[in-house]
């Protein structure tokens, strides 16, 4: 038998023990006893006729009914006899003094947030006052603060942004977004477009493929006028990303980087396989930013930041830490990011920068393009959400920018950034249990 | 301050220091850093729990031990379920603990085949992901006619006809009481929930009935609060959930991301007591606050489920029980409550898979565990007997592996010989990862061996192996 089962039998017994009678004699002597003023004292009121019965805190825990109320504790050992007498009193009227209860007024405060640090802000994209051809520019970081904490006073100064991917040649892509962009997938130019126009893109990462020495080994000269002709027909941001060759993609950065030096490229990305000395200083001379990539390591984030400071300014500098899509490693990128925005805001400058998230990772998971039992969904649907899903995560990580494959992800993503930018207060707080007794389809 | 964990010889001067090993350690020294790092629990010390002499001894090691966020117990005559029990805020600050329990609801407005159909699907939920199986919690039920009898008639089906714990959903304690009455005894179930209306009579049946009890207080954080002081302080319940109501898109998503942040922040930094209480999500929200068609709403179901698990929710009542609304939660819910401290590599070496002969092809992949557990599946499911040759890239996966120069024909070489592998085959060729093609060569130096680059995933070893492997082409491969 549980206890609160036993505190009730011991409580029936206790009831059907006493006649009304005593009872009645039992408040007559409390009525006494509040006339002779224990009442102030002890902070113990008693008002019989709407048979109420407030209490200090432990006396109340010690009742089967407890009598809820009020402030500081004092021991019914300790207290005077005559309070204990009340007290007795208190345990025999409890059955009359059912419904007797106040709510504890508590006030819930906010926490308070002890972070020195800031994460750099860093600028994409450059318009023509800069020297740039691009209509918008993105601005991202400045974080003072852990994501989406909401404590009164702080507004982060740059929510995240999204952009679309696309490919320098025909790759080996899901069926939904084969289906989402057709025809366009066979020409950058037009992938961007319809990215921008259609799907509201906010920049465009353009990744170099042809230019995998095992691939095509397309040159940097002909990078160069693939990035040219993005640069031509949209006029965001653009991320150029490389092979993942170390040494072509020094040959592909630089060239692109003299090529467009006032564009505000998005350099995608350093690694520590790379001669950095070769490519950095040719960056450093343009207004384009890197992204530094360290696959779910702080560690190795702090050694390529520190390696390239010496050419790059931080304001310039993005980290990728790397995310594997749900299933695949999402822990590691969403704990490697959690450590590293904690870090930064505790004042390591080493990690203050924003966020890359390569959103395209989570096509990897198997879950994302198998086909698989009936039960489990089509692949159509499970692909674009788990691209989602692993967003939504490093989003609460404190990701800033998103390189997305599919247009519905970033259709969710634009209207979660909405939701989580808006005033943290609820409309119609009445509505939120009404899934309680509401009839729901049966899915 | 956030919570930390005492030192073990804080924990081992309360321990008996007999060294008497029935904890299976070999000292208590040994017993009390496995506690310290929750590898064990103060019951696995059989003197301690029996003999009297050490109560106050295990009073004191289980308040050294005890969460900040309290552990709640649900369970059913066959099922125990735990929530809450957490110590931290961060993952990687020591580790989640009681992975957040996911409901699934019934309503009473159901006639009887739907709710066993639901019943039956709820329970059969399953998916096997690296050697686990992933499945569903508790079932929720609802009261829609606000009936006692019909709920009590839904709850008797649903008791009778599943093995899981459940949540009684409904803000009329009348109905929930004739839930309670048709319960077997052995069930412990959440009630859901008292708010500022019904706190009384709900508070009285926790108490009465010795379940937990949910406080629902929807955008007042104030009310939730006074509530928790109440019941807890006032009241002696103990064993509540909180819920500071779930929002979604443009109605407050922003308030529920605060409200949980607040509330896990107060627990586990400030160690506030009113705050330490699992928290409780309902992505089940979207039914009813959001337009659009049945697939909007599962779709954001999902994404609410996966936000509130990131965003420290205890527990979920969803109502979507289509297969994708459901298999990212159970997989990120199995990665999101995984020891970060603990090590992810399985030893290096040579695995058999199957039966391998002389004449079994040989597969080359990282010893990252999750890379090995999916390898492992995708040949066993292919039924394809060969050996596997686990390389050490500390824990690294292939790709990453790759790029970070952990994957090298050295590596490869190094296990290779100590395994004596060129004795146990008849040819020597390695069938690489995909993703690893651009160290095919260094792999072919450093072992001497012939290196066949494999399918860019383990899926496709199966009919891999079926189109490579055979006599003619290995002949004509390793040019006999």
């Amino acid at each position: 038998m549980s206890e609160s089962r036993q505190q009730k039998k011991r409580l029936d017994d206790e009831k059907s023990a006493k006649s009304y009678a005593e009872v009645a004699g039992l408040l007559a002597k409390i009525v006494e006893a509040l006339e002779k003023g224990f009442v102030e004292l002890y902070n113990i009121e008693l008002e019989l006729d709407e048979v109420e019965l407030k209490m200090p805190l432990p006396v109340a825990e010690a009742l089967p009914i407890p009598i809820a109320v009020a402030p500081p504790p004092q021991k019914v050992v300790e207290a005077k006899p005559e309070i204990q007498a009340g007290v007795a009193v208190a345990k025999a009227v409890e059955v009359i003094a059912k419904k007797v209860v106040e709510l504890m007024k508590m006030s819930f405060e906010e926490p308070k947030a002890k972070f020195g640090g800031k994460v750099v802000e860093v600028r994409m994209g450059a318009t023509k006052s800069d020297g740039g051809t691009r209509d918008t520019v993105i601005v991202l970081g400045g974080h003072e603060l852990p994501p989406y904490y909401y404590l009164a006073g702080y507004k982060p100064p740059h929510p995240p942004a999204f952009g679309g991917d696309t490919f320098d040649m025909r790759i080996g892509l899901p069926r939904a977004v084969r289906q989402a962009f057709g025809d366009a997938l066979d020409n950058p130019e037009e992938w961007a477009r319809v990215w921008v126009k259609k799907f509201g893109a906010e920049a465009i990462d353009i990744h170099l493929v042809s230019t995998d020495p095992t691939i095509k080994n397309a040159s940097p000269e002909e990078a160069v006028k693939t990035v040219d002709k993005i640069l031509q027909v949209v006029k965001v941001p653009i991320v150029v990303g490389g092979s993942g060759n170390p040494e072509k993609d020094v040959a592909v950065f630089n060239a692109v980087a003299n090529a467009f030096p006032s564009e505000g490229l998005v350099i995608n990305s350093l690694n520590l396989d790379m001669d950095l000395e070769k490519v950095c200083p040719n960056i450093a001379k343009t207004n384009a930013v890197v992204i530094d990539f360290s696959p779910m390591s702080v560690e190795k984030a702090e050694e390529i930041n520190r390696k390239v400071y010496t050419w790059i300014p931080r304001n310039r500098i993005i980290l990728d830490l790397n995310i594997g899509g749900i299933g695949y490693g999402t822990e590691y990128g969403f704990t490697t990011m959690e450590r590293a925005r904690l870090g930064a805001l505790m004042g390591n400058d080493l990690l203050q920068h924003p966020f890359n998230v390569g959103a395209a990772n989570a096509w990897g998971a198997r879950e994302a393009w198998m086909t698989m039992d009936q039960y489990w969904g089509p692949k159509e649907i499970r692909g674009p959400l788990w691209e989602t899903l692993t967003c939504v995560i490093c989003l609460l990580a404190g990701a800033d920018y998103f390189m997305v494959l599919h247009p519905l992800t970033m259709k969710v993503l634009k209207s979660l950034r909405e939701y989580l930018f808006s005033e943290p207060k609820p409309r119609e707080p009445e509505k939120a249990l009404s899934w309680l007794s509401a009839k729901l389809p049966v899915v | 301050m956030p919570w930390k964990p005492p030192t073990p010889i804080e924990v081992y001067q309360l321990l008996p220091k007999t060294n008497c090993g029935k904890c299976g350690e070999p000292n208590c020294m040994a017993f009390a850093v496995k506690l310290v790092n929750f590898d064990a629990t103060v019951e696995q010390c059989p003197p301690l729990v029996e003999d009297k002499s050490y109560a106050e001894s295990l009073q004191k090691l289980r308040a050294l031990l005890s969460p900040p966020v309290r552990e709640v117990v649900v369970k059913s005559s066959k099922k125990v379920v735990k929530i809450g029990g957490e110590y931290v805020m961060y993952r990687h600050e020591l580790r989640y603990m009681n992975p957040a329990a996911i409901a699934i609801d019934v309503d009473d407005s159901m006639d009887k085949d739907t709710i066993l159909k639901r019943v039956e699907t709820i329970e059969k939920f399953e998916y096997e992901y690296v050697g686990r199986k992933l499945k569903l919690d508790l079932i929720a039920v609802r009261s829609v006619t606000n009936d006692p009898k019909q709920f009590a008639k839904t709850v008797q089906i649903v008791a009778e006809n599943s093995s899981l714990p459940l949540i009684l959903c409904s803000t009329n304690p009348t109905v929930i009481e004739a839930g309670f009455n048709v319960l077997p005894q052995e069930h412990r179930p959440l009630i859901y929930a008292a708010t500022k209306d019904n706190w009384r009579d709900m508070a009285e049946l926790s108490k009465r009935f010795d379940a937990p009890l949910a406080i629902a207080s929807p955008g007042d954080l104030d009310t939730l609060v006074s509530l928790v002081a109440t019941l807890s302080e006032g009241l002696g319940l103990n064993d509540l959930v909180l819920d500071p109501g779930t929002f979604v898109g443009l109605n407050g998503l922003a308030y529920t991301v605060k409200a949980f942040t607040w509330l896990r922040h107060k627990a586990a930094n400030d160690l506030w007591k009113y705050a330490g209480y699992p928290l409780i999500g309902t992505p089940i929200s979207v039914w009813t606050q959001l337009e659009g068609d049945v697939m909007d709403k599962m779709w954001w179901e999902a994404i609410m489920a996966t936000l509130l698990m990131t965003r420290y929710a205890d527990v979920l009542i969803m109502h979507s029980l289509d297969g994708w609304v459901l298999l990212p939660q159970v997989m990120w819910r199995f990665q999101l409550y995984t020891d970060p401290r603990k090590p992810v590599a399985v030893p290096a070496g040579v695995r058999e898979i199957g039966k391998p002969d002389e004449k079994s092809p040989v597969l080359v992949t990282t010893n990252y565990a999750l890379t090995y557990s999916i390898v492992l599946s995708d040949v066993e499911k292919a039924k394809v007997n060969a050996w596997l040759v686990v390389v050490d890239t500390e824990g690294l996966a292939v790709d990453v592996a790759v790029a970070g120069r952990k994957f090298t024909g050295e590596k490869v070489a190094e296990v290779i010989k100590a395994a004596e592998l060129d004795k146990k085959v008849k040819y020597k060729v390695l069938i690489i990862p995909g993703k690893a093609a651009r160290v095919s060569g260094d792999v072919e130096d450093a072992t001497g061996w012939k290196v066949v680059v494999g399918p860019m995933d383990s899926s496709e070893i199966g009919k891999f192996i079926e189109k490579m492997w055979t006599e003619d082409k290995l002949k004509e491969l390793i040019g006999q």
